[in-house]
């Protein structure tokens, strides 16, 4: 890996295993803490690695220094308030050496108990993906206000107000019971799916793909999937549906970084082997009674592995989108909906329903719209391609939408 | 919004139609309910098969038992959908798009849903 890289890999992968930990050992009072002496620990590669080199197991010396800054804040804390160490199950004697377990299994357990103790009914949901973001993915403010369209000051708010929350409810980091399962995993499972989402349509600045966000949805979704009490049907099912998502990756950008749709991608380019996992997985999932939205969307993930169009691959996925709406409506699935309807009924039934959605303010209405209307009115398509480039707030989209008026004109011209 | 219960007659419960006729309604039914939960209008909603029905039924005081609600009444009940709707047209117009109606006799009862709010 290059240098330059090293650090930035680092934070992403280290930083949320040490505060996890840390906020194990310190007790959920005491996030910020956590956070804080992670942050420190990397101050300090920062500080002493260009002068002493790199060491020879980077994550080795970040844990041991994270471990010397955890245990003088508790000396520190011991000798003044004892506020810390109160939370701390067995006291150390003061001469027995304060230890921090950073062991593989315990990083492991303490991040999924941090993913379920966040995800606590007690505080809003965009808290909870923001804590998330922070805690067990390393973001810093500035990628989440960016990621939530918001501002700095608004995201700490929320935190800081999320933190208290938890504080104040005395939630336990530990591993749930059967009952509070039941109770947390869908909520747990949505934080997830939103931070896969938000790595994957990312919205909020023009580098289309996070791949790294997805990476670390798919991970704690995959540790989900080796905890026996969570290892249910729903979460084979979330797992499956990422990793047919993530199969594209590599066929989504183009060289200079420019969104690739799907109908254009290459599909040599997909990713075979995270194919076949997504789809043993899915076949995992399909156990037990229940079928969540996530083995609707994983099903229609995988017809979309089907490049070559085929009235069956349309008719399942229209039927499968039909279903995924009487279980949760949302405008994207409804607008997805309607564009399986036209090529598997045809265009003209489609346009009829398309007209009923009222979604004039989302510029995918008016894209899906165009798109219905390219070939059978051009003038109609033209007029909708254009109210949704006066929509589109990012610039792939912008440039996607511009490349259909063009194709539109191109169409045009050569029917002439 | 209120909500409308579709409910859905048939002329004749027990009529045989060939697997290929019950595909294409079966199809039709699941793209006209998608539709409507596309607009966010779909609240929920069951077939009632036909088979291995019964009517309980006072006679005479006493209760009587039956196979089915067949041969007595002409129409039977074949399903039902609750859909969310600001007037009794918007939910008429949901309900002339039931593949029901293809059948000549058969019908789409319209009715609000009461909603406990102690006007009802």
């Amino acid at each position: 890996m290059p240098q330059q890289e090293l650090i930035p890999h680092l934070f992403r992968t280290e930083f949320r295993k040490i505060t996890a930990v840390l906020c194990k050992t310190f007790g959920i009072g005491h996030i910020e803490m956590a956070e804080d002496i992670a942050g420190e620990t990397f101050l300090a590669a920062l500080e002493t690695w260009p002068y002493k080199g790199i060491p020879p197991n980077p994550a080795a010396w970040l844990y041991s220094v994270a471990k010397n800054k955890a245990t003088n804040v508790v000396r520190r804390d011991n000798l003044f308030t004892g506020k810390i160490m109160a939370q701390i199950k067995e006291p150390a004697d003061s001469n027995e050496e304060f230890d921090i377990d950073l062991s593989e299994q315990n990083i492991t357990d303490s991040q999924l108990q941090m993913l379920f103790a966040i995800c606590h009914l007690c505080i809003p949901k965009e808290a909870q993906v923001g804590l998330a973001l922070r805690i067990l993915c390393g973001f810093g403010i500035d990628e989440i206000a960016h990621a939530f369209l918001a501002n700095k000051e608004t995201i700490n708010k929320r935190l800081t107000r999320a933190r208290e929350k938890l504080r104040n409810e005395k939630i336990a980091i530990e591993f749930p019971g059967e009952e509070a399962i039941n109770e947390r995993l869908s909520t747990v499972l949505t934080t997830l799916y939103l931070l896969f989402n938000e790595g994957y349509y990312s919205e909020c600045n023009d580098a289309v793909l996070r791949e790294d966000l997805c990476l670390e949805a798919m991970r704690l979704v995959y540790l989900l999937t080796e905890y026996e009490l969570t290892s249910r049907p729903e979460v084979y099912a979330l797992l499956a549906l990422m990793c047919f998502h993530a199969s594209r990756f590599p066929a989504r950008k183009n060289a200079a970084g420019e969104i690739i749709l799907y109908d254009d991608q290459d599909e040599a380019l997909w990713n075979r082997e995270l194919i076949s996992r997504a789809a043993h997985y899915l076949h995992k999932a399909s156990t037990g009674n229940t079928i969540s939205k996530y083995h609707l969307e994983a099903s229609i993930a995988y017809w979309h592995t089907h490049k070559e169009d085929s009235k069956e691959k349309w008719e399942n996925i229209l039927q499968l989108y039909n279903r995924l709406l009487q279980t949760e409506y949302s405008p994207v699935a409804a607008l997805n909906r309607t564009y399986a309807l036209a090529r598997a009924n045809g265009k003209k039934e489609a346009i009829a329903e398309a007209e009923k959605l009222k979604l004039e303010d989302n510029h995918y209405y008016f894209v899906l719209l165009g798109e219905l209307y390219t070939g059978i009115n051009n003038v109609q398509a033209e007029k909708h391609f254009q109210q949704a480039l006066s929509m589109a707030h990012t610039q792939p989209d912008r440039q996607t939408i511009q490349k259909k008026i063009t194709m539109l004109f191109n169409k045009k011209t050569a029917s002439r | 919004m209120n909500e409308f219960m579709l409910i859905f007659r048939h002329m004749d419960g027990q009529s045989v139609a060939s697997p290929e006729q019950i595909q294409v309604w079966m199809k039709q039914t699941m793209d006209w309910i998608g539709g409507i939960a596309a607009q966010n209008k779909f609240v929920g909603g069951n077939g009632l098969p036909f088979d291995n029905a019964r009517v309980v039924k006072n006679v005479h005081e006493k209760l009587v038992v039956t196979n089915g609600p067949f041969g007595e009444i002409k129409e039977t009940l074949g399903g039902y959908i609750i859909v969310k709707a600001e007037s009794v047209e918007e939910a008429v117009e949901f309900a002339k798009g039931s593949p029901v109606l293809q059948g000549e006799g058969n019908t789409v009862e319209v009715r609000r849903i009461a909603k406990g709010d102690g006007v009802h």
